[in-house]
């Protein structure tokens, strides 16, 4: 199939301005979900102004958080496709730029991590390229929150730690930046592969569902007792205590080095924005 | 909830306690990460702030932009540790209350103690929330810095959480073993 850029800038920068007023609904779900088990009184009235902001947000078609993010974009191209007008990175770069602004969004990108400039427009965004076979293209947008960014971590663990090490480590890395996250957050994990490829497992596995599940048995498993052990822990949403740390766990996992055992935790708020574009006949 | 009229002082904010709920009326001041430095930067070249932070409270925040019709655009809390680099020498001139979220380092809970100031949370993520209270907004410093310029905003029943009271006691780690303690006693 033929897909003329500005197709897909028009596509992105509409997704992106929707998707940071709504979430998607198993999000929904599950914050409503984790509000009716709550058992804090102090949760209870964090809960409270989450949906109200929600409610808000939805009607106005405003953003529910002021950090509008870093877009981070997967494409998943089908090598059958032809893009028509220029090229597939600018057209999505064109598309944060016309959402950001179009949208009144925030601005919250800088030109250089040292000197710190401003680039005005949210852009540039993070752009991850994946071809596959076929006639389709798929791009996997989202708004990272920084405030959760911020308390990811990525370790290379040895052999020997086995699930044990890598759980450790895991739990410690969500104890630690649960409160400063805007618990309830959402987990994504990577395990296995390299440095960089656990990395973008950990954030490719935001994307999921927060139903879905590892199909291999240990990680399921892993997944579920992380889930009942963080929340085990009291640290409450916005870490003022209470049942309700985290929401979801997904762990992606890849082949790695016989020397290696590479665990990547990235952490996401409860503001977990993310939208699917898909061109297809 | 309790009602608070800014400016505070240590006298005004003396029986706050550590999880009570507050509504905060009157002027407060936006600075996150680039104006405080740029703030600490001119005070260390014995330049003036841009404005009297003497009882002041600073909400370490930048909003999205306005669209037509909005005072200001969606404007919750930034975490507040990245500031805890600069906060004491800020709370040694005077300001007397912050707004933010998530926990602070032990060097701004002693200072948050020997100045008798106190650290508001706001719930993170609500930012179309905390708009609806904010009711008039200016830029009064650093306009160059975009998002992170240093604003002037009236609020009205703005709508926080005490999280570190003056005598030091602090939500981060009593709201958790609170809730703990009392899970525990119920599981026995």
């Amino acid at each position: 199939m033929i897909i003329q850029t500005k197709e897909i800038t028009n596509k992105v920068a509409q997704n992106l301005i929707e998707m940071n007023a709504s979430l998607s609904d198993d999000m929904n779900y599950m914050i409503n979900y984790a509000n009716q088990l709550e058992k804090s009184e102090t949760a209870k009235n964090v809960f409270k102004a989450i949906q109200e902001n929600m409610r808000i947000a939805n009607k106005k078609n405003r953003p529910i958080c002021q950090d509008t993010g870093m877009v981070v974009a997967f494409v998943t191209m089908g090598q059958d496709v032809q893009i028509q007008g220029g090229g597939i990175e600018e057209a999505i770069q064109n598309g944060v730029h016309k959402g950001y602004l179009e949208g009144y969004l925030r601005k919250s990108v800088v030109d250089d991590p040292i000197i710190r400039n401003n680039t005005e427009d949210n852009t540039p965004a993070v752009i991850h390229y994946r071809v596959v076979k076929g006639d389709y293209l798929k791009i996997d947008l989202m708004a990272k929150g920084f405030g959760s960014e911020n308390t990811s971590a990525l370790k290379m663990l040895k052999p020997s730690d086995g699930i044990e090490g890598v759980k450790r480590f895991i739990l410690d890395t969500i104890e630690k930046g649960a409160p400063n996250a805007c618990a309830p957050i959402v987990i994504g994990i990577g395990i296995g592969g390299t440095f960089e490829k656990s990395a973008l497992m950990a954030k490719e596995a935001l994307l999921k569902p927060l139903y879905w599940h590892n199909e291999k048995k240990h990680f399921m498993k892993l997944e579920q007792e992380l889930l009942q052990e963080a929340n085990n822990m009291g640290i409450g949403p916005m870490g003022m205590g209470g049942s309700n740390t985290v929401l979801g766990v997904n762990i992606l996992d890849y082949p790695t080095h016989i020397a290696g055992l590479p665990v990547a935790v990235n952490i996401c708020c409860y503001v977990n924005r993310h939208r699917k574009v898909i061109f297809s006949d | 909830m309790i009602e608070l009229l800014t400016p505070i002082n240590s006298e005004k904010i003396s029986h706050l306690k550590c999880g009570d709920q507050i509504v905060i009326s009157g002027d407060i001041y936006t600075a996150r990460d680039a104006a405080h430095q740029r703030m600490i930067e001119d005070l260390h070249n014995n330049k003036k702030l841009p404005f009297d932070i003497h009882n002041q409270i600073i909400f370490y925040m930048g909003p999205c932009p306005a669209a037509p019709g909005e005072v200001i655009g969606p404007a919750g809390p930034t975490t507040s540790h990245r500031m805890d680099t600069y906060t004491p020498e800020l709370l040694d001139k005077g300001l007397k209350g912050m707004i933010g979220k998530g926990n602070r380092n032990q060097e701004v809970i002693n200072s948050i103690i020997k100045h008798h100031a106190v650290y508001f949370a706001c719930i993170g993520g609500t930012g179309s929330l905390c708009s609806e209270r904010i009711i008039q907004s200016e830029i009064i410093a650093y306009d160059d810095l975009g998002t992170e310029a240093i604003r002037h905003l009236k609020v009205d029943d703005f709508q926080v959480i005490v999280a570190i009271d003056s005598k030091g006691n602090n939500i981060y780690t009593k709201g958790r073993n609170d809730f703990l303690n009392l899970y525990r006693t119920q599981e026995e």
